[in-house]
């Protein structure tokens, strides 16, 4: 016996998690299907929705001027850009407190761990005291432990980037971590659970601790940046705790994986997902699918009938009225490659790709590089179009990563379009239903 | 008239450093240049084998007995570069039985050890051979780290008294009538230890004698005093798997041909390599098809290379040269022996010999008979000691490995750390302060990284080739940052800027000929990494232009700050 829902996403990233609430909104049974951790935990949590225009130009204040100038093919001009606004409106009902960036149209330039800022648009509420466009002084704290931030390059990076601000940085021992290789969700456990900690004072708790050893280095700055690791299921106490101990606003420099922004983002979006009926099958991937024979003739394209989920080497049948890809890009694996072509390897739906390998890709490592715009064309129902421009299938929809005809790492649109096409697909996906 | 230097070497590959380390040890005074990194040249971009002498037994056999020789002695002196991996001669259905007696009984005749294993016995030393291999010999083939080498005779060379000088390029040979009294150099960021962003400056630097081990370049050097040197550079392509298929090197059991040999190296194992003339050393193509060869050629040996993933492939220039007049067609027909080439007796020419050709495994060897002719022109009587004297970190070996100590380190990481830093871990090792690892694919920690910054400057590339940090699975999209932050506060901002943009690019020169399946997965993760996480694409500290930041969204409304400010919105 299959197992049967009116709509099945495929892969529970940004995109698929976004496709299955948006769908489960309209009232129609959602399941959500995803095999392996999702791209959120390498990234930074940060929401971009567009930074830099494909040309280049940038950074852009205001991303949604620049949407409707882009190129054929986009996703967003897929999509069209009233859909990005009403997609970026939605996830900010999801996350609520936990994000901030609503309040205005403009990108926000948040400095990363490397010290370089970057426009975008959306970012967690840990992340807003640390504005880069605020022009308060900040000083940064590394610790000795974490190889990854080095405070005060960050801070000398921040002044040549020309930040209207003096930042200043410092590297201190984080009290408590006895490990030189501790791994993060270790510091925030012990920020979570303020846990009692050794110092050359005697016994006390970590945050007491961390703030002790912060106050005395302050000149006066209104707010202090920390690597983020500032807890995990508690981080607003830690935050806030720390704050008011040492006088001053407290924010988290994102930073690379594994990432707690990101992987707060990715329990919140999960905890969404419960809420909202959507039926969650995680750790086993899609394999295959079959079709019902209809529509199979020159000018209808194929109905899914069913994909085939493997549970521990069980082939269990799964049947939907629709169904969202949304399986990740070269990233997630919902594209991939062999020597001597590139492929989506669920329903071989069709990647355009130069046929040289040695095409694949442009001598200077940050240049136009063809391999980043790998996926899938789409129309503007966003389903998969075949070699000849006609849908791959009836009801299947693409969103996110494994779309192609964009360079999320240049623009700075990754989270974006995953919302606005995870949005739409979900959207058109409910839709189909009826 | 006093020279600035008793002899002066061009070129700082295993040659260069093997003459200054032995020129050195002699007690003359010895300055090196080089215009790159040392092993910037062939020598960083060799396939990292070991020479048992089994390769020249059949066509070679003065060469096979130099290597074995060679062979014997490095394990001695460089035990901390050398891994005795061991190797074998394999035998398909289709190789024929003749050649395979020739080897064997060659082998025997140059005193290198070899054993005929049956196919299955093989296998149980390899098991992923294929299940056709008939036979093999069994050789002391080993595998060798040629940076470290390298370095380390750099090192020793400046341990008696030599300077070495990286990033200082030869312009011009100086020359009085039939004298060449030294040579112009410029320095890429003054002498001394390389820092970006520094000023260039130029110096001329006089010996009294020069010797040009600058390999596959000699004849453009030449050709700065009008002297001809016939070097004819020879490409071949190297792929890097990202685990070790085997951990023997395997040499096809047949005349000669592309892609025959698998070399293990640290994590990796890499196949080659081809043999193709090209007009410039600097400039040739690195094309698909040398990767394709590579892997389909060596899969009828090792079958699951068809499936695994390359991390990188690489392309390396042999020196090779004949007498002119010679005539050879097919690169691979020329002699691997090494010649030295005296300008005097030559071209009427004075105060320089060029060193061309030979081999990575014989370098000392070579090394020692130059020494001696600039011994013998200087009118100096010294003798050889490098094949007796333990390179640094070679020293003690046995004590070492007796009195291990983590230095606090989890096992696996010490472990890696002890085996590139030999002797010398305990001295860079030791530390009061918290040593985090800087690059997992490779175990390297904080204090081997610093270590290799204060010998070589803010040169990451030079870090690297020391320390193998950047060099594993995931080609320093993790851990280039991270190299790059210990530069910091020794170097400022814009040093540590640059620093980075070069490793970075050079770390993708190489990926980009292994760019599908994992390792294509990989570089987009790199390139998110830097590009989305950081944008260190669009940094506008490195961008012209300002940024109005004032335009941005500043943050929310005033009641919500500490200070009670507004943010710009
Ligand atoms: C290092 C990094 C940093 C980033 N930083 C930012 C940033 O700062 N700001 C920003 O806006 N964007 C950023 N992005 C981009 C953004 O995170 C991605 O574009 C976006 O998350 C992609 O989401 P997705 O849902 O399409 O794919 P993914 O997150 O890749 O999810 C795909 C999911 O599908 C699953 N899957 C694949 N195949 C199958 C199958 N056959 N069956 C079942 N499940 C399957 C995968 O296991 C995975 O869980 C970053 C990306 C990376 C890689
Ligand atoms: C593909 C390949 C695989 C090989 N595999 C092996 C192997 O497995 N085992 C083995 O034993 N041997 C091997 N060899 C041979 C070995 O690598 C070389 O013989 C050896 O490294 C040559 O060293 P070198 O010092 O003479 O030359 P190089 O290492 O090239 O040194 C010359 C140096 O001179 C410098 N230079 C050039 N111009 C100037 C200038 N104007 N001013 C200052 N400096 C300058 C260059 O930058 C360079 O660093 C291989 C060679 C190749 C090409």
């Amino acid at each position: 016996m299959a197992i049967e829902d009116d709509v099945l996403v495929v892969g529970g990233g940004l995109a698929g998690t976004t496709a299955a609430l948006a769908a489960a909104e309209r009232d129609v049974q959602v399941r959500l299907v995803s095999y392996r951790q999702s791209t959120l935990r390498n990234a930074s949590g940060l929401i971009d929705i567009l930074g830099y225009t494909p040309a280049g130009d940038g950074p852009l204040v205001d991303p949604f001027e620049a949407l409707d100038d882009l190129p054929a093919g986009h996703p967003y001009e897929r999509v069209g850009s009233e859909a990005v606004r009403e997609a970026l409106a939605f996830f900010d009902g999801i996350v609520g407190d936990a994000y901030a960036g609503a309040h205005t149209d403009a990108n926000a330039l948040v400095p990363t761990h490397g010290g370089t800022v970057k426009p975008t648009a959306r970012y967690p509420t840990s992340t807003a005291a640390g504005l880069a466009s605020d022009d308060r002084d900040a000083l940064l704290v590394g610790f000795e432990t974490l190889p990854d931030f080095e405070a005060p390059l960050a801070a000398s990076h921040l002044e040549a980037a020309g930040a209207p601000f003096t930042a200043r940085g410092v590297t201190v021992r984080f009290p408590g971590i006895g490990r030189d290789d501790a791994k993060v969700t270790r510091y925030a456990h012990l920020l979570d659970h303020d846990e009692p900690v050794e110092t050359p004072a005697g016994e006390t708790t970590a945050r007491e601790a961390l703030a002790e050893t912060v106050r005395t280095h302050l000149e006066g700055e209104s707010r202090v940046g920390f690597p983020a690791v500032l807890g995990d299921d508690r981080a607003d106490a830690v935050r806030a705790d720390l704050g008011d101990r040492l006088g001053v606003d407290v924010f988290e420099v994102p930073m690379g994986p594994p990432s707690l922004p990101g992987i707060r983002l990715e329990d919140l979006l999960y905890e969404a997902l419960e809420a909202a009926g959507v039926r969650v099958t995680t750790g086993v991937p899609v394999v295959d699918y079959e079709t019902d024979g209809e529509g199979a003739d020159a000018t209808d394209p194929e109905r899914i009938d069913r994909v085939v989920v493997d549970r521990n080497g069980a082939e269990v049948p799964h049947r939907a009225t629709q169904y969202v890809l949304a399986t990740g890009g070269l990233v997630g694996k919902g594209v991939q490659s062999e020597r001597d072509g590139v492929f989506e390897p669920l329903f071989d739906c069709h990647v355009p790709q130069p046929a040289d390998r040695y095409d694949w890709f442009v001598d200077d490592v940050f240049g136009d590089q063809p391999y980043a715009r790998f996926g899938l064309p789409v129309d503007r129902d966003l389903r998969p179009l075949d070699a000849a421009d006609d849908p791959e299938f009836s009801n299947l929809r693409a969103a996110g990563a494994v779309l192609g005809g964009y360079d999320f790492a240049a623009e700075k649109s990754g989270s974006g379009v995953s919302l606005a096409t995870g949005y739409v697909a979900g959207r058109r996906a409910a839709e189909g239903c009826r | 008239m006093p020279r600035d230097t008793g002899v002066l070497v061009l070129g700082g590959g295993s040659t260069g450093c093997g003459i200054a380390r032995d020129l050195a040890m002699r007690g003359l005074e010895v300055t090196l240049v080089e215009r790159g990194n040392l092993t910037d040249g062939t020598t960083g971009r060799m396939h990292g084998l070991l020479h048992s002498g089994g390769r020249y037994a059949v066509s070679d056999q003065a060469s096979a007995t130099e290597c074995i020789e060679e062979n014997e002695i490095l394990r001695e002196i460089a035990g901390h570069c050398v891994e005795e991996t061991g190797g074998l001669f394999v035998q398909r259905p289709e190789d024929s039985d003749e050649y395979f007696q020739e080897k064997l009984e060659g082998c025997r005749e140059c005193g290198i050890p070899a054993r005929v294993l049956s196919g299955t016995e093989a296998r149980e030393v390899e098991p992923y051979l294929a299940e056709d291999v008939a036979r093999a010999i069994e050789v002391p083939d080993g595998a060798v780290d040629p940076f470290r080498l390298c370095v380390a005779n750099a090192i020793d060379a400046e341990n008696h008294g030599a300077r070495v000088e990286t990033h200082a390029e030869v312009v011009d040979l100086l020359r009085d009538g039939d004298d060449i009294y030294g040579v112009e150099v410029r320095h890429e960021s003054g002498p001394g230890k390389r820092t970006h962003a520094a000023p260039g400056t130029t110096e001329e630097i006089t010996a009294d004698y020069v010797v040009n081990a600058t390999g596959a370049w000699a004849g453009q050097i030449g050709a700065m005093a009008d002297l001809e040197i016939e070097v004819r550079p020879s490409k071949g392509v190297m792929t890097i798997m990202n685990v070790r298929q085997v951990d023997t090197v395997i040499n096809r059991c047949r005349p000669k041909g592309d892609a025959d040999i698998i070399v293990p190296h640290e994590t990796t194992a890499i196949l080659g390599t081809t043999d193709e003339e090209v007009p410039d050393p600097d400039d040739y193509p690195e094309e698909q098809w040398e990767v394709d060869q590579m892997i389909d050629t060596l899969s009828e040996l090792v079958p699951i290379l068809e499936e695994a993933r390359t991390i990188r492939s690489f392309w390396g220039v042999r020196p090779l040269y004949e007498p002119p007049g010679t005539g050879t067609q097919d690169p691979t027909d020329i002699t691997r022996d090494f010649f030295l080439l005296d300008h005097a007796d030559r071209d009427g020419v004075a105060g320089m010999s060029s060193i061309v050709g030979g081999k990575f495994t014989t370098y000392r060897a070579m090394a020692e008979e130059i020494a001696d002719h600039v011994c013998d022109k200087l009118g100096v009587t010294a003798s050889c000691s490098t094949a007796d004297e333990p390179l640094p970190g070679s020293e003690n070996i046995e004590t070492l490995e007796a009195g291990m100590d983590d230095f606090g380190l989890r096992s696996p990481v010490a472990r890696r750390s002890m085996q590139r830093l030999g002797s010398r871990a305990s001295e860079v090792l030791e530390t009061d302060e918290p040593n985090p690892v800087i690059c997992q694919c490779e175990g390297v920690t904080r204090a081997e990284i610093r270590d290799a910054i204060s010998q070589s400057g803010s040169d990451l590339n030079a870090v690297r080739i020391r320390t193998r940090a950047s060099m594993g699975n995931c080609q320093g999209g993790f851990c280039c940052q991270n190299m790059a932050n210990e530069l910091h506060p020794t170097y400022d901002e814009e040093t540590v800027r640059e620093a980075l943009d070069e490793l970075f690019q050079e770390r993708w020169k190489g990926e980009r000929h292994a760019l599908w399946g994992e390792q294509l997965s990989q570089a987009m993760l790199n390139y998110a990494l830097h590009a989305t996480t950081m944008n260190r694409d669009r940094d506008p500290a490195s961008a012209t232009g300002d940024v109005d930041f004032a335009a941005f969204d500043g943050g929310r409304a005033a009641s919500d700050r500490v200070d009670g400010t507004r943010g710009a919105d």
